[in-house]
């Protein structure tokens, strides 16, 4: 077994993901199936390559960077709108620490 | 007119002639794709007022003797990842089901420029991770062609409005095979670019290394037309390219004799006996055409699947954190502290697969796990890169299948996740090297439902890709 129901527990948490009992269950038998197919990548040398961690092309080095100029951004009402809920002018969320 | 087999060069000639005008052809567009959706359910949402706004644009503009512009007046979809300044963008997810973006994205700020018409957003698996358009949290979407199969996903209602006659052309998105296999399931062209051809500024994202805004539309010169617009330089997207968008028209419509294919055998190992027909008569039609066609191998291309459900899932796992119900519209109910907030509002927020991935993600990445999975998957995935690179050193484009089966049932592959990862075996690689690659319709099975063929070609070489996909298409597929 490459994963147990306390490690689906343990990584639902990093992911500040709440699952309930039987999506653990599930995702156990899931994300077993996915890992053992995923082994299969010791398979095959890579001891001479390089990660890629994003697609090379020829391109020049400043290729990727815009002209550092000022201009104005959405504005606190417009960035608020979608928000669940907000007031003067900032996000609203409940306490973070339980007094 | 015939309005479900339009092309842009028919809207264009239409418009010109007066036979319609602008706002004639948007208004009987949106009456006949709200009918038509009780059928499919491709679209999500329409935009009626902003479709006729740009429509009254285009006849202005027209009136005053001004060119309306490469797209003036065409009926286009939006997949519903790309967002739309006012027109709710809900990603196939219940947590952006009242979301109103507050921007366009450059792609739909483009298309319209340019005198395109959005007339709503397309159905989706949610957050675009899904290969059946049953991960959307409104429905899937139904085949055109068989109304009880899958039209293929992400892309799955870009897909079908196309394939249904709802849209003229549609934009879509794909990171592992998103626009190309609904596009050989609902027998239309899908096209994924080199990566970095097409701004993804306002493309909601799922796994940015992979990420890709590509056109679907029912004919090679119309996938064409759309990647002309909105492919280029975007300073809000430091990913986008550098590199001049050529003229893509320019060599349709010319032969493709010497032109030198590569066939993967590796690809064409696992398919149906009547896609693996149909790939084979298209083989011999491309010989007849004049291409010499090369046997050729990418072996690396049997741990694509691994490598890329770990790149993905990790990525995914990462840009999926913002939906935490401080920002994005949906926030649970029930919950005390912030912390509580977070995992409620995405417990009851995502749905299964995206839940899954995010689980996966979050595993790659975790501590003792990061070089054995997600390092490993990057090297495997330069290997990926590099066969390629070899392949086209010694042939101009590769040929293959886009998918070993044809459109299945909707609930066939829904409780077997790995089999369902396992459907996009031969698109993921192309989004894995970031070179452009498309679907072309080849032909159906006995049954009617269609089957696309996949064209890959050297980064930015999308001229040659198109090329050879008009003289296919024009030679009527592989019959």
């Amino acid at each position: 077994m490459k994963i147990t129901e306390d490690e689906v527990r343990y990584v639902a948490d990093l992911a500040n993901l709440k699952l309930t009992e039987d999506e653990v269950r599930k995702f156990q038998a899931d994300l077993d199936e996915i890992l053992v197919h995923m082994d299969r990548l010791n398979e095959i040398d890579t001891s001479q390559v390089e990660p890629m961690a994003q697609v090379l092309y020829e391109a020049e080095e400043t290729a990727t960077l815009r002209p550092d100029r000022e201009r104005p951004g959405l504005g606190s009402q417009v960035a608020l709108a979608n928000a669940p809920l907000a007031s003067s002018g900032y996000f609203k969320v409940p306490e973070v620490i339980k007094r | 007119m015939d309005i479900a087999s339009l092309t842009i060069d028919q809207v264009r000639d239409g418009l010109r002639a007066r036979k319609f005008s602008s706002v004639e052809l948007t208004t009987e567009a949106l009456r006949f794709a709200a009918a038509e959706n009780s059928k499919t359910n491709a679209y999500l949402t329409f935009s009626e007022d902003r479709a006729l706004g740009a429509a009254r644009r285009v006849d202005e503009k027209l009136a005053h003797g001004q060119d309306p512009g490469p797209l003036g007046g065409v009926p286009v979809a939006v997949k519903d990842v790309i967002v739309t300044k006012g027109v709710r963008t809900t990603c196939g997810s219940k947590l952006l089901a009242h979301y109103i973006p507050p921007y366009d994205a450059t792609a739909v700020e483009r298309l319209e420029n340019a005198g395109g018409i959005i007339l709503g957003k397309t159905n989706c698996d949610e957050f675009a991770m899904g290969s059946s358009n049953e991960n959307s949290a409104y429905g899937p979407v139904r085949n055109p062609h068989a109304l009880d199969r899958v039209p293929g996903g992400s892309s799955g209602g870009s897909a079908a409005a196309v394939a249904q006659g709802t849209a003229v052309v549609a934009l879509g998105s794909d990171t592992g095979g998103s626009v190309r296999q609904p596009a050989s399931f609902c027998g239309v062209v899908g096209v994924t670019p080199t990566y970095g051809r097409v701004s993804r500024y306002g493309l909601t994202a799922f796994a940015s290394s992979l990420d890709h805004i590509g056109p679907l539309a029912r004919s090679v010169r119309d996938a064409a037309r759309l990647l002309g617009v909105i492919a280029g330089r975007d300073p809000l997207d430091s990913t986008s390219a550098e590199a001049p968008v050529p003229d893509y028209l320019a060599h349709l419509a010319s032969d493709v004799k010497g032109l030198k294919l590569g066939l993967p055998r590796e690809y064409l190992k696992d398919l149906t006996s009547e896609t693996g027909a149909l790939i084979a008569k298209a083989v011999d039609k491309l010989k007849k055409l004049g291409c010499e066609v090369h046997d050729i191998s990418l072996p690396a291309t049997d741990y694509a699947i691994a490598s890329y459900y770990i790149i993905a899932t990790a990525e995914a796992s990462s840009n999926l954190a913002r939906y935490d119900g401080v920002r994005y519209t949906f926030r649970s109910r029930s919950s005390d502290t912030l912390s509580d907030m977070y995992r409620n509002t995405r417990g009851e927020g995502f749905g299964a697969e995206c839940k899954r991935r995010i689980m996966l993600g979050t595993y790659v990445l975790s501590s003792g796990y990061y070089d054995a999975y997600y390092l490993k998957a990057q090297k495997v995935r330069n290997l990926i890169a590099q066969e390629f690179a070899k392949a086209f050193a010694q042939v101009d484009a590769i040929v293959a299948p886009v998918s070993p089966f044809p459109a299945f049932m909707i609930g066939e592959k829904v409780d077997d996740p790995m089999a369902m990862y396992l459907s996009d075996i031969y698109t993921i690689t192309g989004d894995l090297a970031g070179i452009p690659c498309m679907s072309v319709p080849c032909g159906k099975t006995a049954e009617g439902l269609p089957v696309g063929m996949q064209i890959l070609a050297r980064h930015f070489d999308e001229q040659r890709m198109f090329r050879l996909a008009d003289a296919f298409e024009r030679a009527g597929g592989a019959n």
